[in-house]
């Protein structure tokens, strides 16, 4: 059905999409984990409220999702290029995905922690524990399975981002679904892409529910 | 020296704009190898107190005294080395659930930084100590929730506390759950010495296990002393409440004095005829009537009377069966009702 290249072509899409989704989701919780951390400890129920602090990153997350990821790539595109060199290419893309996702990802992540039994964390004041050790033993070791999950859920999202930098060049799946599909009408390369698409959403999301029910203890 | 010694300490919060006052002027002191009981009804203010000991509530005034130290003047590291000192469970267990059971144990040693194969020993001794050796690879979830405390306490045992917390420990359990981690909390007093300060609303659970009780209402210690003696006879409101609330056996069954003892049950249709007193006028023999009573059971009234019988075996086995026939549940008693 297709020649050679065109599968070659597939082929590097598919690396592409993995390559960019997957280290935006590495880079994005390098940023955003601590970033969530901070909101949950300085939040009004959180081991040390600090309004000043939780409000800058409040205030700093609230303006960066409020912008559509589709904007926010144009936006971005100088100081992509100060920091790739170029602003268009798969790396050059995972620069605004990791914009996008720090601090979704600081959300979803203080979100987690908040669901987290403020008995446990009593106890272990009770018992002697610092803030650090309730962040590092306590907080993330039972909020595991509720963050493996937010975690499977912003891959999903960065993964469909990745596909929408298709068209400003972003290369992967969503480029050449754009190139071919939308602008040489080729309909039958366009549907192998989107349902590539959809195969690699759902091992991510299977893979990502798998691990957080392997992780879970709470249900018998 | 007291182990504890609270010194007119006040604890007011901040709720929306105006000011409650939580905890008002209350003193006291705890000797080493007591068991103090805290007791109030909800909101009364005894949560906050038990958390003044280990300053997870900073006082607003007044102090906190363990083993003569002013936790006010511990530093945040001192303090946090104290508190590893003072062991505490709690009314919904606080197990870290996904943990499995020995972790849970170690956890307090762990955050010491105490080697884990120690901290395993260490953990395998206590959990032996509470009954559950058995259990040291179930996670939290698989336990009963009398099982999750025997956890809790082998828990706050791990760090060899002088002083154990006990915050509602037992509220959250039924009677017989709740009798067996009380007995469990008494043998380890005696064995190991502890220090106890246990906070209930149940007058139960003061009279089962306590020396010393103090009550709390509103926030001020209305009234504080020897169990016994709060018992026999209390002088404050609060304290004739906490006490006719909660019907409390003055002795248990086993110490009634009979070879043998049945309880009956009266349902609504068997209470119009006077059985009792039938029974004796037939057998002409008296009965000792050890104990009565008149529960709520799904909502309809039902007569509850322990027999002691009289010794004559023939006797007792023609009595059991003239109950019987008259539609009357009959078990035999042994210890526990």
């Amino acid at each position: 059905m297709f020649d050679e290249k065109v599968i070659e072509m597939i082929l590097e899409g598919i690396r592409d999409t993995l390559y960019m989704t997957l280290v935006s989701t590495l880079i994005g919780y390098i940023l955003g984990l601590p970033l969530g951390i901070i909101l949950h400890v300085t939040g009004a129920e959180g081991l040390k409220p600090n309004k000043a602090v939780y409000k800058v990153i409040d205030v700093i997350c609230n303006i960066i999702r409020s912008i559509p990821f589709l904007i926010l790539l144009i936006l971005l595109i100088p100081f992509t290029r100060a920091i790739v060199g170029q602003s268009y290419g798969s790396t050059a893309t995972i620069v605004p995905l990791v914009i996008c996702a720090a601090p979704y990802i600081a959300r979803v992540v203080e979100s987690s922690l908040n669901e987290v039994d403020s008995g446990v964390v009593e106890a272990a004041r009770a018992m002697g524990a610092s803030n650090a050790q309730i962040v590092f033993k306590v907080l993330l070791v039972e909020a595991r399975t509720s963050l493996v999950t937010g975690a499977t859920i912003t891959t999903g999202l960065l993964l469909g981002y990745s596909a929408m930098s298709g068209t400003v060049g972003g290369g992967g799946l969503g480029d050449i679904a754009v190139r071919y599909g939308y602008y040489r009408w080729q309909t039958d390369i366009m549907i192998v892409t989107v349902v590539l698409l959809i195969v690699i959403f759902q091992i991510i999301q299977n893979l990502g529910t798998r691990l957080a029910l392997k992780l879970d203890h709470r249900k018998k | 020296m007291s182990e504890i010694s609270i010194s007119h300490l006040t604890k007011k919060f901040e709720v929306k704009g105006h000011t409650v006052t939580a905890l008002n002027d209350v003193s006291l002191s705890v000797e080493k190898g007591q068991i103090y009981g805290i007791i109030g009804m909800s909101g009364a203010g005894k949560s906050t107190l038990v958390r003044s000991v280990n300053y997870l509530e900073k006082p607003t005034e007044g102090s906190v005294f363990i083993e003569g130290t002013d936790l006010a003047s511990l530093s945040e590291n001192e303090l946090r080395a104290k508190r590893s000192e003072i062991g505490m469970i709690f009314q919904s267990f606080n197990l870290l659930e996904q943990k499995n059971v020995i972790d849970n144990v170690c956890f307090p040693l762990e955050l010491k930084g105490i080697k884990r194969k120690a901290a395993r020993e260490k953990a395998r001794g206590l959990l032996e100590t509470v009954g559950l050796s058995e259990k040291e690879k179930a996670y939290p979830s698989q336990l009963s929730g009398g099982q999750k405390q025997r956890v809790a306490i082998a828990r706050a045992l791990a760090t060899e506390p002088k002083i154990l917390l006990c915050d509602e420990a037992t509220s959250a359990l039924d009677p017989q759950t709740t009798d067996s981690i009380l007995r469990l909390l008494k043998d380890i007093n005696e064995k190991m010495g502890i220090t106890m300060l246990v906070i209930t609303h149940q007058m139960s659970v003061v009279t089962s296990i306590c020396d010393h009780v103090a009550i709390i209402d509103n926030g001020v210690l209305v009234e504080e002393g020897e169990v016994t003696q709060i018992f026999e006879s209390p002088s404050s409101d609060a304290a004739k409440e906490l006490i006719s609330g909660t019907p409390v056996r003055y002795s248990p069954i086993s110490e009634l004095n009979a070879e043998r003892k049945i309880r009956i049950v009266f349902s609504e249709n068997s209470s119009y005829e006077p059985v009792i007193a039938n029974l004796i006028l037939k057998f002409g023999e008296p009965v000792n009537i050890l104990k009565a009573d008149t529960r709520d059971v799904g909502g309809t009234a039902r007569g509850e009377m322990i027999l002691g019988l009289p010794d004559d075996t023939d006797l007792q086995e023609g009595i059991i069966d003239y109950l019987k026939e008259r539609g009357l549940s009959v078990t035999e008693v042994s210890d526990h009702v």
